[in-house]
């Protein structure tokens, strides 16, 4: 039956994570933008609240929740609106858990996820990008053949976030011809020979979190080291990672929106606050009603992801829009602010460079 | 709850719509539009005694609004549906319309009794609602139209331009139009009420039905008042002249929570019927649209339609949670705005943009994309222009008065 309102659970992890966003993540995003580190203690703070070990079975070590694309969306929409980095960097572990949740082994299950369920934060990663124009998922170049019982993997990737302390990488390669059915993934430990982690990207935005380009050369991996995600499975992981990084654009439309809204209610200019020409308030409108809407298709992915449909279309138009919308919002926003947008003791113009990145990531979150 | 599913009943209720909008509305499509002010009576009696009783669009008494937890979001379903038939014959079909949701929003039970009853019985029957004057439309606030008390009656004198199915209305069946006037031009909005003026009322004449770009099976007509004398009950809502009460300016106002919704539904139903038709000429062309491929890898035509696609959809959540708001009795007037704003501009895009991509195919009147293309723009200006809906949009995110922004 159709409904807009969030079950009285998901209301209070969404409480919960607002009011964390606002008391602790918001106040630190400026400074983590320009020392390109992000606060341990922050991190560990984070942690706490339960968010990716919560989602594990307790036989693991986990909370035992029910692994939602709906509530994970609520999740990231509220860690977006407090800061693109500390949101992408609390929600690394979750690159490597939910994929293994929905595809992992028993074996996989047992050995890595009692790592991402303990008292303290610990990094996972994924590697799913590589560098060049035009990359496509379903044409990648990185390989995985088959041999002597084992893998052998080879490529570049780049966008790896957190590829540094990792425990556990995800790499996405190519086991056969294009096409999705023929991407595997698999697991790799933490200093298996032939990863080498390359020096750390310097980014236009998401400068506070770490990402490095990684090269894969001839790394040998046991059979066992590949995730059982069949014909569609690769496919429903990269929907999932769209309607995350779409609420995470959400996220950060908002916040523009919430501060350029009340800008534009204290600026005056000709006598009168900004907001009351209408230049500036049609813009804040638009901008009010474009987040809803976006909000809407992105809880519309995720409930079919949720319900374990086939979900590419709804997630691949939610996740452009998504990125479109936050682009256009956060440069409106910018403009709102008028020349004070361009200088760094606002947000909107860090905010306008953390859109600009949603067209281009991918696999960089995964809910 | 977070879900997306549409009850059991409605889904049926689309189906059949569906059926009907197939097998009646597109086959006389092309044909009324280019005849423009004929009206295709049998499709009309047909759908009169189809909604006889239930009503389809703005009408809600008592009951019925009391009987169903999904009321409006059924209404939006089915007219999105109808309007994927054909828009025009929608607004054309014989129900209480604007005025009945004048009627609803700001009438006693006594006079929702009065006035709605006959469109559950006889023949078919339309009502109408005539706010705009040739000297404002979108400034409500600015009508001249006047309504003066004299004895036992009220006298309305004015113009009013541009009342959907006034001509019906008025003269053509035994409805009636809800005409705005003020009581007191010194008083502002406060002076400004609701009447109900009877069909064949002496003193209301249709002067002028109107020639128009699109939506051309639906009368459009220009109603004249002169000494119109209408029973003095015939206000809706209290004929105080008081600030702050629900009923008057305030009460007709509220009847566009309700309403934008239907429009908005409308406008995706046009939108829907061009985005179909769009894939579908795609299609035989063997152009499939490849989602998850690469943006950079994609053609322009893909990329486009992807674009028609979301904004479609989003536009269509929006509504549906408009509505969804109102079956639960939650106030929606910021929602009901966002979702006509979106809409009313969305759908004018889609049918531009299916009309540039298909060329020939879309320019050409031997199809119907290019009357969808004219029908849409009707829902980027009435029930509120775009610019109108995010004033009001705006007003509530700011927190402002019509005066503080305007
Ligand atoms: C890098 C940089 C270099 C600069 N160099 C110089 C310089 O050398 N010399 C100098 O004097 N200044 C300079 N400026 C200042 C610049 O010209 C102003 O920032 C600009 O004029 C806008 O003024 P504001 O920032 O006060 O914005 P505001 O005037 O506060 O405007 C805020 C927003 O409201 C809108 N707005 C304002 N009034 C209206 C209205 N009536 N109707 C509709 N919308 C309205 C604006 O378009 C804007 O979007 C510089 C600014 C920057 C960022
Ligand atoms: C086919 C059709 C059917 C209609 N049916 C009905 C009906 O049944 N009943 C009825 O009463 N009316 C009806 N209308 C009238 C319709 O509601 C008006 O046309 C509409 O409200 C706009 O008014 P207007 O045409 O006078 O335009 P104007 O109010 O003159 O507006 C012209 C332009 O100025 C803009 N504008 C106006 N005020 C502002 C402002 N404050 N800020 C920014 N921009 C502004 C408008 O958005 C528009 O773009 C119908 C119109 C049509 C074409």
């Amino acid at each position: 039956m159709v409904g807009f309102e969030p079950s009285e659970d998901q209301k209070l992890v969404q409480e919960t994570v607002r009011s964390f966003a606002r008391e602790q993540i918001r106040p630190r995003a400026r400074d983590a933008d320009e020392t390109g580190e992000i606060p341990a203690a922050l991190v560990e703070q984070a942690w706490g609240l339960g968010l990716v070990q919560g989602t594990v079975p307790e036989a693991y070590g986990g909370f035992g929740n029910e692994l939602s694309a709906v509530t994970g969306a609520l999740v990231a929409e509220e860690l977006g609106w407090g800061d693109l980095s500390i949101a992408l960097h609390i929600l690394a572990p979750s690159l490597v858990t939910v994929p293994l949740l929905e595809f992992g082994t028993e074996a996989q299950k047992r050995e890595v996820l009692p790592t991402y369920t303990g008292e303290n934060f610990r990094a996972a990663t994924a590697a799913l990008v590589e560098p060049r124009f035009g990359f496509d998922p379903a044409e990648m170049e990185t390989v995985a053949e088959k041999k002597n019982g084992g893998w052998i993997l080879r490529g570049h990737k780049c966008f790896v976030p957190l590829a540094d302390e990792a425990e556990h990488m995800l790499v996405y390669a190519r086991t056969g011809g294009p096409g999705l059915e023929n991407v595997g993934v698999f697991l790799v430990r933490r200093g298996t020979p032939g990863v080498e982690i390359l020096e750390r990207e310097k980014n236009m935005g998401i400068k506070g979190l770490r990402t490095f380009e990684v090269r894969l050369s001839d790394v040998r991996l046991p059979a066992e080291a590949r995730l059982e995600t069949g014909e569609a499975g690769v496919r429903r992981l990269l929907d999932r990672s769209r309607v995350a990084l779409a609420a995470l654009a959400v996220g950060v439309s908002r916040a523009a929106f919430e501060y350029a809204r009340d800008y534009a209610k204290e600026r005056k200019a000709f006598g009168v606050a900004i907001a009351q020409k209408q230049a500036i308030a049609f813009m804040v409108a638009e901008m009010a009603i474009e987040i809803d809407a976006t909000r809407l298709l992105v809880w519309e992915a995720a409930w079919k992801l949720d319900r374990g449909e086939d979900a590419t279309r709804e997630a691949v138009l939610a996740k452009q829009y998504a990125a479109e919308r936050a682009l256009e919002i956060t440069d409106n926003a910018v403009q709102v602010l008028g020349g004070h947008g361009y200088i760094r003791d606002h947000p909107v113009e860090m905010w306008l460079r953390n859109a600009r990145g949603f067209a281009t990531f991918e696999g960089l979150a995964i809910v | 709850m977070i879900d997306f599913e549409l009850p059991e009943n409605i889904v049926r209720l689309r189906e059949a719509i569906h059926a009907l909008a197939t097998e009646h509305m597109r086959p006389i499509s092309r044909e009324y539009d280019e005849r423009e002010h004929e009206k295709p009576w049998e499709f009309l009696r047909m759908m009169w005694e189809i909604s006889k009783g239930t009503t389809i669009t703005g009408e809600a008494d008592g009951a019925l609004r009391e009987a169903r937890g999904t009321r409006h979001l059924a209404s939006v379903v089915s007219t999105e549906e109808l309007s994927w038939g054909d828009a025009g014959l929608y607004l054309s079909i014989p129900n209480a319309g604007l005025g009945g949701a004048a009627v609803a929003a700001a009438g006693t039970p006594e006079q929702k009794q009065r006035f709605l009853a006959r469109f559950r019985e006889g023949e078919p029957k339309w009502g109408a609602m005539a706010i705009t004057e040739p000297g404002c439309g979108s400034d409500t606030a600015a009508i001249t139209t006047t309504a003066v008390r004299d004895g036992d009656h009220w006298v309305l004198n004015g113009t009013k331009i541009f009342c959907t199915s006034g001509l019906m209305a008025a003269e053509k069946s035994e409805g009636f139009v809800v005409v705005w006037a003020t009581v007191d031009r010194s008083a502002g909005r406060a002076g400004i009420k609701a009447f109900v003026v009877d069909h064949h009322t002496p003193g209301m004449k249709v002067t002028k039905v109107e020639k128009k770009l699109g939506i051309r099976v639906s009368d459009t007509a220009t109603l004249v008042f002169e000494d119109c004398r209408i029973p003095l009950d015939n206000i809706l809502g209290s004929p105080e002249v008081e600030k702050e009460r629900k009923e008057g300016f305030k009460g007709a106002m509220a009847t566009f929570d309700a309403t934008r919704p239907v429009v908005a539904a409308s406008a995706i139903g046009v939108g829907r019927a061009a985005l179909d038709f769009t894939r579908e000429a795609l299609e035989k062309a063997g152009i499939r649209i490849r989602y998850g491929t690469p943006p950079t890898k994609l053609t322009a035509v893909e990329r486009d339609f992807m674009d028609m696609e979301a904004n479609l959809q989003a536009a269509r959540l929006l509504t549906w949670r408009a509505a969804w708001m109102m079956d639960r009795g939650m106030r929606n007037n910021l929602e009901a705005s966002m979702c006509k704003a979106k809409a009313g501009l969305a759908v004018t895009r889609v049918t531009q943009k299916a009309v540039e991509i298909l060329g020939p195919l879309g320019y050409s009147r031997k199809y119907l994309l290019e009357k969808w293309m004219r029908d849409a723009k009707i829902n980027d200006i009435f029930e509120g222009t775009q610019q109108i809906n995010l004033l009001i949009v705006a007003r509530r995110i700011f927190g402002y008065s019509s005066r503080e922004l305007n």
